[in-house]
Protein backbone atom coordinates (compact mmCIF):
# COMPACT_ATOMS: atom_id res chain seq x y z
CA UNK A 1 0.00 0.00 0.00
CA UNK A 2 2.64 2.47 1.06
CA UNK A 3 4.74 1.53 -1.97
CA UNK A 4 1.98 2.27 -4.40
CA UNK A 5 1.40 5.71 -2.92
CA UNK A 6 5.10 6.50 -3.00
CA UNK A 7 5.48 5.51 -6.62
CA UNK A 8 2.99 8.15 -7.80
CA UNK A 9 4.35 11.09 -5.83
CA UNK A 10 7.70 12.77 -6.33
CA UNK A 11 9.11 13.57 -2.90
CA UNK A 12 9.76 17.17 -1.96
CA UNK A 13 13.40 17.91 -1.34
CA UNK A 14 14.47 19.52 1.90
CA UNK A 15 14.97 22.91 0.27
CA UNK A 16 11.39 22.68 -0.92
CA UNK A 17 10.18 22.20 2.65
CA UNK A 18 12.17 25.21 3.83
CA UNK A 19 10.86 27.25 0.94
CA UNK A 20 7.29 26.25 1.75
CA UNK A 21 7.73 27.19 5.40
CA UNK A 22 9.21 30.60 4.65
CA UNK A 23 6.64 31.18 1.97
CA UNK A 24 3.70 30.46 4.24
CA UNK A 25 5.20 32.62 6.96
CA UNK A 26 5.66 35.52 4.57
CA UNK A 27 2.18 35.16 3.13
CA UNK A 28 0.61 35.07 6.60
CA UNK A 29 2.48 38.23 7.53
CA UNK A 30 1.31 39.98 4.38
CA UNK A 31 -2.23 38.80 5.02
CA UNK A 32 -2.18 40.17 8.58
CA UNK A 33 -0.72 43.50 7.59
CA UNK A 34 -3.34 43.87 4.88
CA UNK A 35 -6.38 42.71 6.80
CA UNK A 36 -5.74 44.04 10.27
CA UNK A 37 -6.19 47.78 9.52
CA UNK A 38 -9.54 47.14 7.85
CA UNK A 39 -10.60 44.83 10.66
CA UNK A 40 -9.50 47.36 13.28
CA UNK A 41 -11.52 50.11 11.65
CA UNK A 42 -14.62 47.92 11.63
CA UNK A 43 -14.19 46.85 15.23
CA UNK A 44 -13.30 50.29 16.53
CA UNK A 45 -16.32 51.89 14.91
CA UNK A 46 -18.69 49.87 17.06
CA UNK A 47 -16.74 50.08 20.31
CA UNK A 48 -16.94 52.27 23.34
CA UNK A 49 -14.98 55.46 22.80
CA UNK A 50 -13.03 55.21 26.07
CA UNK A 51 -11.37 51.99 24.98
CA UNK A 52 -10.60 53.34 21.52
CA UNK A 53 -9.08 56.58 22.83
CA UNK A 54 -6.84 54.84 25.31
CA UNK A 55 -5.61 52.47 22.63
CA UNK A 56 -6.63 49.35 24.55
CA UNK A 57 -8.68 47.98 21.71
CA UNK A 58 -6.89 45.21 19.87
CA UNK A 59 -8.95 42.32 18.60
CA UNK A 60 -12.49 42.32 19.81
CA UNK A 61 -14.98 45.19 20.06
CA UNK A 62 -15.21 46.37 23.64
CA UNK A 63 -18.48 47.73 24.84
CA UNK A 64 -20.77 47.64 21.83
CA UNK A 65 -21.75 51.21 21.14
CA UNK A 66 -23.43 52.57 18.06
CA UNK A 67 -23.29 56.27 18.98
CA UNK A 68 -20.49 56.77 16.48
CA UNK A 69 -22.82 55.79 13.67
CA UNK A 70 -25.58 57.92 15.17
CA UNK A 71 -23.35 60.99 15.10
CA UNK A 72 -22.25 60.31 11.55
CA UNK A 73 -25.69 59.61 10.14
CA UNK A 74 -27.17 62.72 11.74
CA UNK A 75 -24.50 64.96 10.22
CA UNK A 76 -26.14 66.85 7.32
CA UNK A 77 -22.90 66.91 5.39
CA UNK A 78 -22.97 63.12 5.03
CA UNK A 79 -26.40 63.16 3.42
CA UNK A 80 -25.46 65.88 0.90
CA UNK A 81 -22.14 64.23 0.21
CA UNK A 82 -23.72 60.85 -0.39
CA UNK A 83 -26.32 62.19 -2.78
CA UNK A 84 -23.72 64.07 -4.77
CA UNK A 85 -21.24 61.24 -4.95
CA UNK A 86 -23.89 58.83 -6.20
CA UNK A 87 -24.88 61.32 -8.91
CA UNK A 88 -21.27 61.77 -9.97
CA UNK A 89 -20.49 58.06 -9.95
CA UNK A 90 -23.51 56.90 -11.92
CA UNK A 91 -23.37 59.85 -14.29
CA UNK A 92 -19.66 59.59 -14.84
CA UNK A 93 -19.68 55.85 -15.45
CA UNK A 94 -22.54 56.04 -17.92
CA UNK A 95 -21.03 59.06 -19.66
CA UNK A 96 -17.67 57.39 -19.84
CA UNK A 97 -18.73 53.93 -20.94
CA UNK A 98 -20.92 54.76 -23.88
CA UNK A 99 -18.60 57.00 -25.95
CA UNK A 100 -15.63 54.76 -25.13
CA UNK A 101 -17.46 51.69 -26.41
CA UNK A 102 -18.51 53.48 -29.58
CA UNK A 103 -15.02 54.84 -30.20
CA UNK A 104 -13.37 51.52 -29.41
CA UNK A 105 -15.64 49.63 -31.74
CA UNK A 106 -15.19 52.09 -34.59
CA UNK A 107 -11.44 51.99 -34.24
CA UNK A 108 -11.46 48.20 -34.25
CA UNK A 109 -13.03 48.05 -37.69
CA UNK A 110 -10.45 47.90 -40.46
CA UNK A 111 -12.69 49.66 -42.94
CA UNK A 112 -12.81 52.92 -41.00
CA UNK A 113 -11.37 55.67 -43.22
CA UNK A 114 -8.61 57.67 -41.57
CA UNK A 115 -8.22 55.08 -38.83
CA UNK A 116 -4.47 55.56 -38.47
CA UNK A 117 -4.65 59.34 -38.21
CA UNK A 118 -7.44 59.25 -35.64
CA UNK A 119 -5.57 56.74 -33.53
CA UNK A 120 -2.38 58.79 -33.78
CA UNK A 121 -4.17 61.93 -32.57
CA UNK A 122 -5.69 60.06 -29.66
CA UNK A 123 -2.45 58.41 -28.60
CA UNK A 124 -0.70 61.77 -28.74
CA UNK A 125 -3.04 63.11 -26.07
CA UNK A 126 -2.15 60.19 -23.88
CA UNK A 127 1.39 61.43 -23.53
CA UNK A 128 0.96 65.17 -23.82
CA UNK A 129 -1.79 67.05 -22.09
CA UNK A 130 -2.23 70.68 -21.21
CA UNK A 131 -2.01 70.10 -17.52
CA UNK A 132 -3.91 71.60 -14.67
CA UNK A 133 -3.98 75.29 -15.53
CA UNK A 134 -4.98 75.15 -19.23
CA UNK A 135 -7.79 72.75 -18.33
CA UNK A 136 -8.93 75.10 -15.59
CA UNK A 137 -8.89 78.05 -17.96
CA UNK A 138 -10.88 76.16 -20.59
CA UNK A 139 -13.48 75.16 -18.02
CA UNK A 140 -13.67 78.73 -16.80
CA UNK A 141 -14.14 80.14 -20.26
CA UNK A 142 -16.90 77.62 -20.95
CA UNK A 143 -18.66 78.89 -17.86
CA UNK A 144 -18.67 75.45 -16.28
CA UNK A 145 -16.96 76.39 -13.07
CA UNK A 146 -18.90 75.32 -10.01
CA UNK A 147 -21.22 73.07 -12.00
CA UNK A 148 -22.03 69.43 -11.33
CA UNK A 149 -21.51 68.64 -15.01
CA UNK A 150 -17.82 69.36 -15.04
CA UNK A 151 -17.09 66.90 -12.26
CA UNK A 152 -18.94 64.24 -14.21
CA UNK A 153 -17.32 65.05 -17.56
CA UNK A 154 -13.68 65.36 -16.55
CA UNK A 155 -12.02 62.00 -16.48
CA UNK A 156 -14.90 60.07 -18.01
CA UNK A 157 -13.42 59.21 -21.40
CA UNK A 158 -9.77 58.22 -21.46
CA UNK A 159 -7.82 57.22 -24.54
CA UNK A 160 -6.25 54.38 -22.64
CA UNK A 161 -9.65 52.85 -22.03
CA UNK A 162 -10.60 53.33 -25.66
CA UNK A 163 -7.50 51.46 -26.78
CA UNK A 164 -8.29 48.64 -24.37
CA UNK A 165 -11.81 48.40 -25.74
CA UNK A 166 -10.48 48.46 -29.28
CA UNK A 167 -8.12 45.58 -28.51
CA UNK A 168 -10.95 43.67 -26.91
CA UNK A 169 -13.22 44.08 -29.91
CA UNK A 170 -10.44 43.30 -32.35
CA UNK A 171 -9.77 39.96 -30.71
CA UNK A 172 -13.29 38.97 -29.65
CA UNK A 173 -15.58 40.00 -32.51
CA UNK A 174 -14.67 37.75 -35.43
CA UNK A 175 -14.92 39.39 -38.85
CA UNK A 176 -17.09 36.49 -40.02
CA UNK A 177 -19.84 37.78 -37.74
CA UNK A 178 -19.71 41.11 -39.51
CA UNK A 179 -19.74 39.47 -42.91
CA UNK A 180 -22.72 37.33 -41.98
CA UNK A 181 -24.55 40.40 -40.76
CA UNK A 182 -23.77 42.25 -43.99
CA UNK A 183 -25.24 39.42 -46.00
CA UNK A 184 -28.40 39.77 -43.97
CA UNK A 185 -28.47 43.51 -44.70
CA UNK A 186 -27.74 44.48 -41.11
CA UNK A 187 -26.47 48.04 -40.78
CA UNK A 188 -23.58 49.11 -38.57
CA UNK A 189 -25.77 50.59 -35.84
CA UNK A 190 -27.99 47.54 -35.54
CA UNK A 191 -24.94 45.30 -35.55
CA UNK A 192 -23.38 47.27 -32.72
CA UNK A 193 -26.41 47.26 -30.48
CA UNK A 194 -27.72 43.78 -31.17
CA UNK A 195 -24.55 41.76 -31.65
CA UNK A 196 -21.47 43.54 -30.32
CA UNK A 197 -22.81 44.93 -27.04
CA UNK A 198 -24.20 41.65 -25.69
CA UNK A 199 -20.85 40.02 -26.43
CA UNK A 200 -18.85 42.61 -24.51
CA UNK A 201 -20.04 42.00 -20.97
CA UNK A 202 -16.46 41.39 -19.75
CA UNK A 203 -15.05 44.66 -20.98
CA UNK A 204 -18.12 46.65 -19.95
CA UNK A 205 -17.91 45.38 -16.39
CA UNK A 206 -14.16 45.90 -16.13
CA UNK A 207 -14.13 49.43 -17.52
CA UNK A 208 -17.40 50.23 -15.78
CA UNK A 209 -16.10 49.09 -12.41
CA UNK A 210 -12.88 50.97 -12.99
CA UNK A 211 -14.77 54.18 -13.77
CA UNK A 212 -17.17 53.72 -10.86
CA UNK A 213 -14.39 53.18 -8.35
CA UNK A 214 -12.47 56.08 -9.85
CA UNK A 215 -15.39 58.46 -9.51
CA UNK A 216 -16.32 57.27 -6.05
CA UNK A 217 -12.79 57.85 -4.77
CA UNK A 218 -11.97 61.11 -6.51
CA UNK A 219 -11.91 64.46 -4.73
CA UNK A 220 -9.47 66.46 -6.84
CA UNK A 221 -11.85 67.75 -9.50
CA UNK A 222 -14.48 68.64 -6.93
CA UNK A 223 -11.86 70.42 -4.87
CA UNK A 224 -10.76 72.62 -7.76
CA UNK A 225 -13.95 73.31 -9.67
CA UNK A 226 -16.74 73.28 -7.09
CA UNK A 227 -17.13 76.15 -4.67
CA UNK A 228 -20.71 75.41 -3.64
CA UNK A 229 -20.72 73.24 -0.54
CA UNK A 230 -24.04 71.73 -1.51
CA UNK A 231 -22.42 70.19 -4.57
CA UNK A 232 -19.45 68.66 -2.82
CA UNK A 233 -19.14 64.88 -2.96
CA UNK A 234 -18.69 62.72 0.10
CA UNK A 235 -14.89 62.60 -0.21
CA UNK A 236 -14.53 66.34 0.43
CA UNK A 237 -16.55 66.11 3.64
CA UNK A 238 -14.62 62.97 4.55
CA UNK A 239 -11.44 64.95 4.18
CA UNK A 240 -12.81 67.56 6.55
CA UNK A 241 -13.91 65.05 9.14
CA UNK A 242 -10.85 62.83 8.96
CA UNK A 243 -7.98 65.17 8.30
CA UNK A 244 -8.45 68.89 8.49
CA UNK A 245 -10.82 69.51 11.33
CA UNK A 246 -8.82 67.75 13.98
CA UNK A 247 -6.29 70.00 15.64
CA UNK A 248 -7.87 73.44 15.30
CA UNK A 249 -11.41 72.68 16.29
CA UNK A 250 -10.50 70.53 19.24
CA UNK A 251 -8.02 73.08 20.55
CA UNK A 252 -10.46 75.97 20.23
CA UNK A 253 -13.04 74.10 22.21
CA UNK A 254 -15.63 74.77 19.53
CA UNK A 255 -16.92 71.25 19.66
CA UNK A 256 -19.03 69.98 22.51
CA UNK A 257 -17.08 67.87 24.95
CA UNK A 258 -19.15 64.78 24.25
CA UNK A 259 -18.23 65.04 20.59
CA UNK A 260 -14.57 65.53 21.49
CA UNK A 261 -14.50 62.16 23.22
CA UNK A 262 -16.07 60.49 20.22
CA UNK A 263 -13.75 61.93 17.59
CA UNK A 264 -11.80 58.73 16.99
CA UNK A 265 -14.85 56.48 16.89
CA UNK A 266 -16.66 58.90 14.59
CA UNK A 267 -13.72 58.80 12.22
CA UNK A 268 -13.82 55.03 12.04
CA UNK A 269 -17.59 54.99 11.62
CA UNK A 270 -17.44 57.47 8.76
CA UNK A 271 -14.74 55.39 7.06
CA UNK A 272 -16.96 52.32 7.19
CA UNK A 273 -19.99 54.18 5.91
CA UNK A 274 -18.16 55.67 2.97
CA UNK A 275 -16.35 52.53 1.85
CA UNK A 276 -19.12 49.97 2.22
CA UNK A 277 -21.07 50.76 -0.97
CA UNK A 278 -18.13 50.42 -3.30
CA UNK A 279 -17.01 47.23 -1.56
CA UNK A 280 -20.45 45.76 -2.09
CA UNK A 281 -20.19 46.44 -5.81
CA UNK A 282 -17.25 44.10 -6.33
CA UNK A 283 -18.96 40.71 -5.75
CA UNK A 284 -21.58 41.48 -8.37
CA UNK A 285 -18.99 42.08 -11.05
CA UNK A 286 -16.52 39.46 -9.85
CA UNK A 287 -17.56 36.97 -12.51
CA UNK A 288 -16.82 39.24 -15.46
CA UNK A 289 -13.91 40.84 -13.76
CA UNK A 290 -11.76 37.73 -13.60
CA UNK A 291 -12.22 37.14 -17.32
CA UNK A 292 -11.44 40.69 -18.14
CA UNK A 293 -8.48 41.61 -15.97
CA UNK A 294 -5.89 40.41 -18.46
CA UNK A 295 -7.34 42.43 -21.30
CA UNK A 296 -4.72 45.04 -20.75
CA UNK A 297 -1.96 42.59 -21.50
CA UNK A 298 -2.94 41.95 -25.10
CA UNK A 299 -0.73 43.94 -27.41
CA UNK A 300 -1.60 45.20 -30.87
CA UNK B 1 -9.77 57.22 -14.83
CA UNK B 2 -7.28 55.14 -16.73
CA UNK B 3 -7.71 51.40 -16.43
CA UNK B 4 -4.20 50.77 -15.19
CA UNK B 5 -4.35 53.57 -12.64
CA UNK B 6 -7.86 53.35 -11.35
CA UNK B 7 -7.27 50.43 -9.03
CA UNK B 8 -4.08 51.78 -7.55
CA UNK B 9 -6.24 52.45 -4.59
CA UNK B 10 -9.39 50.47 -4.10
CA UNK B 11 -10.31 52.46 -1.03
CA UNK B 12 -10.32 56.17 -1.49
CA UNK B 13 -7.13 58.06 -0.71
CA UNK B 14 -8.97 60.19 1.82
CA UNK B 15 -9.97 57.04 3.68
CA UNK B 16 -6.46 55.65 3.41
CA UNK B 17 -4.76 58.73 4.80
CA UNK B 18 -7.50 59.10 7.41
CA UNK B 19 -6.86 55.55 8.54
CA UNK B 20 -3.13 56.16 8.56
CA UNK B 21 -3.37 59.30 10.66
CA UNK B 22 -5.77 57.62 13.09
CA UNK B 23 -3.52 54.59 13.48
CA UNK B 24 -0.49 56.79 14.04
CA UNK B 25 -2.18 59.12 16.51
CA UNK B 26 -0.29 59.17 19.74
CA UNK B 27 -3.01 58.21 22.21
CA UNK B 28 -5.46 56.06 20.31
CA UNK B 29 -3.58 54.62 17.36
CA UNK B 30 -2.68 50.95 17.54
CA UNK B 31 0.62 51.49 15.74
CA UNK B 32 1.74 53.87 18.46
CA UNK B 33 0.64 51.31 21.04
CA UNK B 34 2.65 48.65 19.25
CA UNK B 35 5.75 50.84 19.16
CA UNK B 36 5.33 51.68 22.83
CA UNK B 37 5.13 48.02 23.72
CA UNK B 38 8.51 47.59 22.02
CA UNK B 39 9.92 50.16 24.43
CA UNK B 40 10.30 53.11 22.04
CA UNK B 41 8.58 56.37 22.79
CA UNK B 42 6.02 57.09 20.04
CA UNK B 43 6.14 60.48 18.34
CA UNK B 44 3.85 62.47 16.07
CA UNK B 45 4.98 60.70 12.92
CA UNK B 46 2.77 62.54 10.47
CA UNK B 47 4.39 65.82 11.47
CA UNK B 48 8.06 64.92 11.26
CA UNK B 49 9.88 65.49 7.98
CA UNK B 50 12.13 62.47 8.29
CA UNK B 51 9.19 60.05 8.32
CA UNK B 52 7.23 61.53 5.43
CA UNK B 53 8.98 59.66 2.63
CA UNK B 54 8.68 56.35 4.45
CA UNK B 55 5.04 56.89 5.22
CA UNK B 56 4.29 57.88 1.64
CA UNK B 57 6.11 54.98 0.02
CA UNK B 58 5.16 52.17 2.38
CA UNK B 59 1.50 53.15 2.49
CA UNK B 60 1.62 53.29 -1.29
CA UNK B 61 2.88 49.73 -1.39
CA UNK B 62 0.17 48.67 1.05
CA UNK B 63 -2.51 50.20 -1.11
CA UNK B 64 -1.28 48.95 -4.47
CA UNK B 65 0.05 45.48 -3.69
CA UNK B 66 -3.32 43.81 -4.08
CA UNK B 67 -4.00 45.05 -7.56
CA UNK B 68 -0.45 44.36 -8.69
CA UNK B 69 -0.59 40.80 -7.44
CA UNK B 70 -3.81 40.19 -9.37
CA UNK B 71 -2.14 41.34 -12.57
CA UNK B 72 0.81 39.03 -12.02
CA UNK B 73 -1.46 36.19 -10.93
CA UNK B 74 -3.33 36.47 -14.18
CA UNK B 75 -0.03 36.55 -16.08
CA UNK B 76 1.18 33.45 -14.24
CA UNK B 77 -1.87 31.45 -15.25
CA UNK B 78 -0.80 31.81 -18.85
CA UNK B 79 2.43 29.92 -18.25
CA UNK B 80 2.29 26.42 -19.66
CA UNK B 81 2.02 23.87 -16.81
CA UNK B 82 3.86 21.31 -18.90
CA UNK B 83 7.00 23.35 -18.38
CA UNK B 84 6.62 22.92 -14.65
CA UNK B 85 5.95 19.22 -14.93
CA UNK B 86 9.04 18.76 -17.05
CA UNK B 87 11.10 20.71 -14.53
CA UNK B 88 9.80 18.61 -11.63
CA UNK B 89 10.69 15.43 -13.44
CA UNK B 90 14.17 16.80 -14.03
CA UNK B 91 14.46 17.38 -10.30
CA UNK B 92 14.13 21.15 -10.08
CA UNK B 93 13.21 22.53 -6.65
CA UNK B 94 10.62 25.27 -6.21
CA UNK B 95 13.06 28.14 -6.22
CA UNK B 96 14.68 26.93 -9.42
CA UNK B 97 11.32 26.54 -11.08
CA UNK B 98 10.32 30.05 -10.09
CA UNK B 99 13.56 31.55 -11.34
CA UNK B 100 13.76 29.71 -14.63
CA UNK B 101 10.11 29.29 -15.64
CA UNK B 102 7.86 31.78 -13.88
CA UNK B 103 10.06 34.87 -13.91
CA UNK B 104 10.89 34.71 -17.62
CA UNK B 105 7.24 33.90 -18.26
CA UNK B 106 5.92 37.06 -16.67
CA UNK B 107 8.88 39.22 -17.68
CA UNK B 108 6.94 40.94 -20.51
CA UNK B 109 4.17 41.87 -18.08
CA UNK B 110 6.66 43.14 -15.51
CA UNK B 111 8.50 45.22 -18.08
CA UNK B 112 5.32 46.77 -19.47
CA UNK B 113 4.16 47.66 -15.96
CA UNK B 114 7.55 49.22 -15.28
CA UNK B 115 7.50 51.27 -18.47
CA UNK B 116 3.98 52.49 -17.83
CA UNK B 117 4.71 53.54 -14.27
CA UNK B 118 8.00 55.19 -15.20
CA UNK B 119 6.03 57.47 -17.49
CA UNK B 120 4.38 59.02 -14.49
CA UNK B 121 7.37 59.41 -12.20
CA UNK B 122 7.44 63.16 -12.58
CA UNK B 123 3.78 63.60 -11.82
CA UNK B 124 3.93 62.11 -8.34
CA UNK B 125 0.27 62.02 -7.45
CA UNK B 126 -1.18 65.26 -6.28
CA UNK B 127 -4.03 63.75 -4.31
CA UNK B 128 -2.11 61.64 -1.87
CA UNK B 129 0.63 64.18 -1.19
CA UNK B 130 -1.89 66.97 -0.72
CA UNK B 131 -3.78 64.89 1.82
CA UNK B 132 -0.66 64.07 3.77
CA UNK B 133 0.69 67.61 3.81
CA UNK B 134 0.63 69.82 6.82
CA UNK B 135 2.59 72.93 7.78
CA UNK B 136 5.15 70.96 9.76
CA UNK B 137 6.44 68.88 6.85
CA UNK B 138 6.11 71.33 3.99
CA UNK B 139 9.84 71.21 3.33
CA UNK B 140 9.77 67.54 2.30
CA UNK B 141 6.23 67.17 1.09
CA UNK B 142 6.02 69.91 -1.53
CA UNK B 143 6.12 68.22 -4.94
CA UNK B 144 5.71 69.63 -8.43
CA UNK B 145 2.01 68.85 -8.67
CA UNK B 146 1.07 70.49 -5.36
CA UNK B 147 3.29 73.47 -6.17
CA UNK B 148 1.57 73.84 -9.54
CA UNK B 149 -1.78 73.72 -7.79
CA UNK B 150 -0.81 76.38 -5.26
CA UNK B 151 0.78 78.68 -7.81
CA UNK B 152 -1.89 78.22 -10.42
CA UNK B 153 -5.25 77.86 -8.73
CA UNK B 154 -4.65 79.49 -5.38
CA UNK B 155 -2.28 82.30 -6.37
CA UNK B 156 -3.68 82.58 -9.93
CA UNK B 157 -0.21 82.72 -11.54
CA UNK B 158 -1.45 81.02 -14.68
CA UNK B 159 1.48 81.43 -17.04
CA UNK B 160 4.09 80.31 -14.52
CA UNK B 161 2.04 77.29 -13.61
CA UNK B 162 1.36 76.32 -17.21
CA UNK B 163 5.07 76.49 -17.96
CA UNK B 164 5.77 74.13 -15.07
CA UNK B 165 3.13 71.77 -16.41
CA UNK B 166 4.61 71.79 -19.90
CA UNK B 167 8.12 71.04 -18.64
CA UNK B 168 6.72 68.27 -16.53
CA UNK B 169 5.03 66.69 -19.51
CA UNK B 170 8.15 66.85 -21.65
CA UNK B 171 10.35 65.30 -18.98
CA UNK B 172 7.75 62.59 -18.41
CA UNK B 173 7.73 61.74 -22.07
CA UNK B 174 11.52 61.69 -22.33
CA UNK B 175 11.70 59.35 -19.33
CA UNK B 176 9.07 57.09 -20.85
CA UNK B 177 10.88 56.95 -24.18
CA UNK B 178 14.20 56.26 -22.42
CA UNK B 179 12.87 53.40 -20.30
CA UNK B 180 11.08 52.01 -23.32
CA UNK B 181 14.28 52.05 -25.36
CA UNK B 182 16.41 50.49 -22.63
CA UNK B 183 13.91 47.74 -21.93
CA UNK B 184 13.56 47.08 -25.64
CA UNK B 185 17.29 46.49 -25.88
CA UNK B 186 17.48 44.38 -22.74
CA UNK B 187 14.41 42.19 -22.88
CA UNK B 188 12.86 42.54 -26.32
CA UNK B 189 9.70 43.96 -24.78
CA UNK B 190 8.71 47.54 -25.41
CA UNK B 191 5.65 49.69 -25.88
CA UNK B 192 6.54 50.77 -29.37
Amino acid sequence: MANRRKRNRIALTRSDHIFNAINYLFLSLVFLVTIYPAYYVLVASISNSTFVNSGELLLWPKGLHFTGYQHVLSDPRIGTGYMNIVIYTIGGTALGLFPSLLAGYSLSRNDLPGRKIITAFMVFTMYFSGGLIPTYLVVKSLGLLNSRGIVVILGSVSVYNIILIRTFFASNIPPDLREAAEIDECGNTRFFFSVVLPLSKAIISVIGLCLAVGYWNSYFNALIYLTDRSKHPLQIFLREILLTQTQNDIADGKMASAYKKMVAVIKYAVIVISTLPIMCLYPFLQKYFVQGVMIGSLKG
Amino acid sequence: MRYDECFHSTISLVVLIGMLSSFLSMESGFISRLIESLGIQPAYYMGQPKYFRHLYVWSGIWQGAGWGSIIYLAALTSINPELHEAAIIDGAGKLRRIWHIDVPGIMPTMVIMLILSSGSIMSVGFEKVYLMQNDLIMSVSEVISTYTYKMGILSQKFSYSSAIGLFNNVINFVLLALVNYVSGKLTDTSLW
